[in-house]
């Protein structure tokens, strides 16, 4: 726990957006404001976009900032959804071709094709994203927004959202894949009359941006998830624990409860029944841990984020020892589309026993850095060549990584495999929460799985002997051979001791901190021998130290 | 008889611990408060000394071994007072592959600090983060509060000693 993070600043500005129109509007700009592009100035081309079109006298457009578009590397990004005309790394000085586009806009424009990284998602999860105004409630209605809600109250019992949720097959979009109805089944019917509902928003995994991005763009849906969520397994109070390294995606949830507390969908009497539920927000305080679900307990409850031992799960025995249902982000913003739409519809898409889709975070050596969304069972291909636009510089891939600290490297021979939570273990890699970090030549695998075993000797609680010593034994191990210290011998060793790690660790934190020591050592193992025995480092990255000369 | 519990007063007179009592209170003065409580403590003070701690402490009914023990466990609660001001160096996985090392020894060559360390004169604290998010912008910084993307160790290096 050496590494401190510190927030941004929380940004609060006045929203400035959507003036009220009188007339009909022929156009809209819709400006990235999450994040990414609000790093480099979304919001002073928001409010410059405004004047320069008001200064060309265009009476019948409307400057809107909405949230993520997704192809982050291309940011700030500008959008006229009326043509499909996206424009990208716009300044605020930069805005007059814009305008110039709004003012040529016809009615009867169709919106054109943007391009494969639009094209070839699917979006359910994500589908709001930079279509609304993240902090508007209006927005949000008018995309269909709390008609599951409604649904749910008026026409069903709480089993049967709980079917409808089992039939969808809808999995823990976390990581670990497990069936959400299943989950909430036990919850509803563990014994306990206060019951809790948890959104899991401590998006750990270095490289991983769904969920804040989610959170940034459309937070009411995260509200409308936990209020089914809670009315299907008998719940009436909510928290959502987010990083505090996520200010502006704490911001506007914070808006978003508000506006929904004076709308009633939150609090007593939701929508007008005799459903009450409320949500809270928890900060995280930089304990990657804190994601694993016992961990997470104990830092609501105020206290250090350590896991305890499963069973009692926390479904039967959870915050304050009351049953409680812990959810990611993901999961809970797939649950109003899959309402609304149905289970067999959701059921659908997808491949095997993955169903549905997943959003993942493209980053590293890729063109196309952003946040996408596809159906299960897409080929790594697809998603890095023609939805990633391939590689930087045109450079020859190496690897894929997946599942964070407790993923592995996937090598170009398996570019081909359908993703799915099953396919990825069978690789030896991991689902995870959805990061895709690409490597090209430029990266040493020895380098990247030292990396990660750095992470998780720092971020390992102490708790547990062998995640607390074993983690900082590996990454000694590994520092060896990347200084070209090593012997063969030592690599048995890592071997061993990996397996050790693996078998005995007390939560998900040390049993997957082996994984990309697995992984590399699986596809890879030819770099650990260059820096073993040949004491070179095929890409260049380690500094190998030659052994010095024996005087004779 | 036992003495009549007193609500503890804070360290000093400083208006800033009415925001923490505040914000204590919201939360019913109990124990689960004290991770809240901590965090503001240290917006209002910018770091948390042991008068702090012991007020939080105190207030919420928590021992102080294990107030030390929350505030330490949490890689986001500081002890120590920081310099004017933050550079949090990312260094999650797409800015490592991007070339977050080369940052952090730039910044060790030109300013002499290492993460965790404030240059000598007070102005600038070097921090690291595990992951910001923006990883679309990788090698990312945030200088006080403002994060900076794609950026070259040059630039960053002049702008810091600027400040």
């Amino acid at each position: 726990m050496s590494e401190q993070p510190v927030a941004a600043r929380p940004i609060r500005r006045r929203i400035i957006t959507e003036e009220v129109h009188e007339g009909p509007v022929r156009a809209h700009a819709y400006v990235c404001e999450a994040a990414s592009c609000m790093s480099a100035q979304a919001h002073d081309i928001t409010l410059r976009l405004g004047e320069a079109a008001a200064e060309a006298g265009l009476t019948d457009v409307v400057i809107k900032r909405v949230g993520c578009l997704g192809l982050c590397a291309a940011g700030p990004l500008v959008e006229i959804p009326e043509t499909g005309q996206l424009f990208s790394a716009v300044t605020p000085d930069g805005t007059a071709p814009i305008v110039t586009a709004l003012a040529a806009v016809k009615s009867t424009d169709e919106r054109q094709p943007q391009g494969p990284f639009f094209e070839k998602q699917l979006r359910v999860a994500t589908e709001n994203m930079g279509r609304i105004d993240p902090e508007s409630l209006e927005d949000y209605l008018g995309r269909g927004g709390y008609d599951a809600l409604k649904k749910v109250l008026s026409d069903m019992t709480s089993s049967e959202v709980r079917d409808e949720i089992m039939r969808s097959g809808l999995r823990g979009r976390g990581g670990a894949g497990f069936p959400t109805g299943l989950k909430w089944t036990t919850v509803a019917k563990a014994e306990g009359k206060q019951k809790y509902v948890i959104c899991n928003a401590d998006e750990g995994d270095p490289g991983a941006f769904m969920d804040r991005s989610v959170l940034e763009s459309d937070p009411y849906r995260i509200l409308e998830g936990m209020a089914i969520a809670a009315f299907a397994v008998h719940a009436t109070e909510g928290y959502i624990y987010c990083r505090a390294e996520y200010p502006l995606a704490v911001a506007r949830l914070r808006t978003a409860i508000r506006n929904a507390q004076r709308a009633g969908y939150l609090g007593a009497g939701i929508a007008d029944t005799s459903f009450n539920f409320d949500v809270q927000i928890r900060l995280g305080a930089g304990a990657f841990v804190c994601g694993e679900e016992t961990a997470l307990i104990a830092s609501v409850e105020g206290k250090r984020g350590t896991p305890r031992p499963r069973p009692p799960y926390p479904a039967v025995e959870g915050l304050f020892d009351c049953p409680t249902l812990i959810n990611n982000v993901e999961t809970f913003a797939s649950v109003p589309t899959i309402l609304r739409k149905g289970a067999e519809w959701y059921s659908g898409i997808g491949i095997g026993k993955s169903k549905g889709t997943k959003v993942f975070a493209l980053a590293g050596r890729i063109v196309n850095t952003g946040l996408v969304e596809v159906p299960m069972g897409m080929s790594l291909r697809e998603i890095i060549y023609d939805i990633g636009g391939g590689i930087i510089d045109g450079r020859p891939f190496k690897a894929v990584q997946t599942g964070g600290p407790s993923g592995g490297c996937i090598p170009a021979e398996h570019l081909d495999m359908p993703v799915s939570y099953e396919s990825l273990i069978e690789l030896g890699s991991f689902m995870g929460s959805g990061g895709m970090i690409v490597m090209d030549d430029t990266s040493c695998m020895v380098d990247v799985a030292k990396y990660f075993m750095d992470f998780c000797r720092d971020e390992s609680c102490g708790k547990c002997v062998p995640c607390r010593v074993g983690t900082t034994q590996l990454w000694m191990l590994l520092d060896q051979i990347t200084r070209g210290q090593a012997t063969m011998a030592d690599l048995d060793q890592l071997e061993r001791l990996a397996g050790i790690v693996r078998r005995m660790s007390l939560c998900g934190l040390g049993q997957g901190a082996p994984n990309p020591i697995f992984s590399t050592l699986r596809y890879f193992r030819d770099e650990y021998l260059a820096h073993i025995v040949d004491k070179v480092c095929p890409a260049g990255v380690c500094t190998i130290e030659q052994p010095a000369e024996v005087m004779a | 008889m036992p003495a009549l519990y007193t609500k503890p007063s804070p360290p000093s007179d400083d208006k800033r611990w009415k925001i923490v009592e505040t914000r204590m209170r919201r939360m019913g003065d109990r124990p689960a408060a004290l991770i809240e409580a901590l965090h503001a403590a240290q917006e209002a003070f910018g770091y948390l000394d042991e008068g702090a701690l012991h007020f939080v402490g105190d207030t919420l009914g928590v021992p102080h071994s294990r107030v030390y023990g929350v505030a330490t466990f949490y890689s986001f609660f500081t002890l120590k007072p920081q310099g004017d001001h933050t550079c949090v160096v990312c260094t999650g996985t797409a800015c490592y592959i991007n070339g977050s090392k080369e940052i952090l020894a730039g910044l060790e060559r030109n300013l002499g600090v290492k993460p965790k360390q404030t240059t000598e004169d007070g102005k600038v604290s070097l921090l690291t983060a595990r992951c910001l998010g923006a990883c679309s912008l990788a090698p990312a910084v945030i200088i006080d509060g403002d994060v900076k993307g794609k950026v070259n160790v040059g630039d960053l290096v002049a702008q810091l000693e600027a400040m």
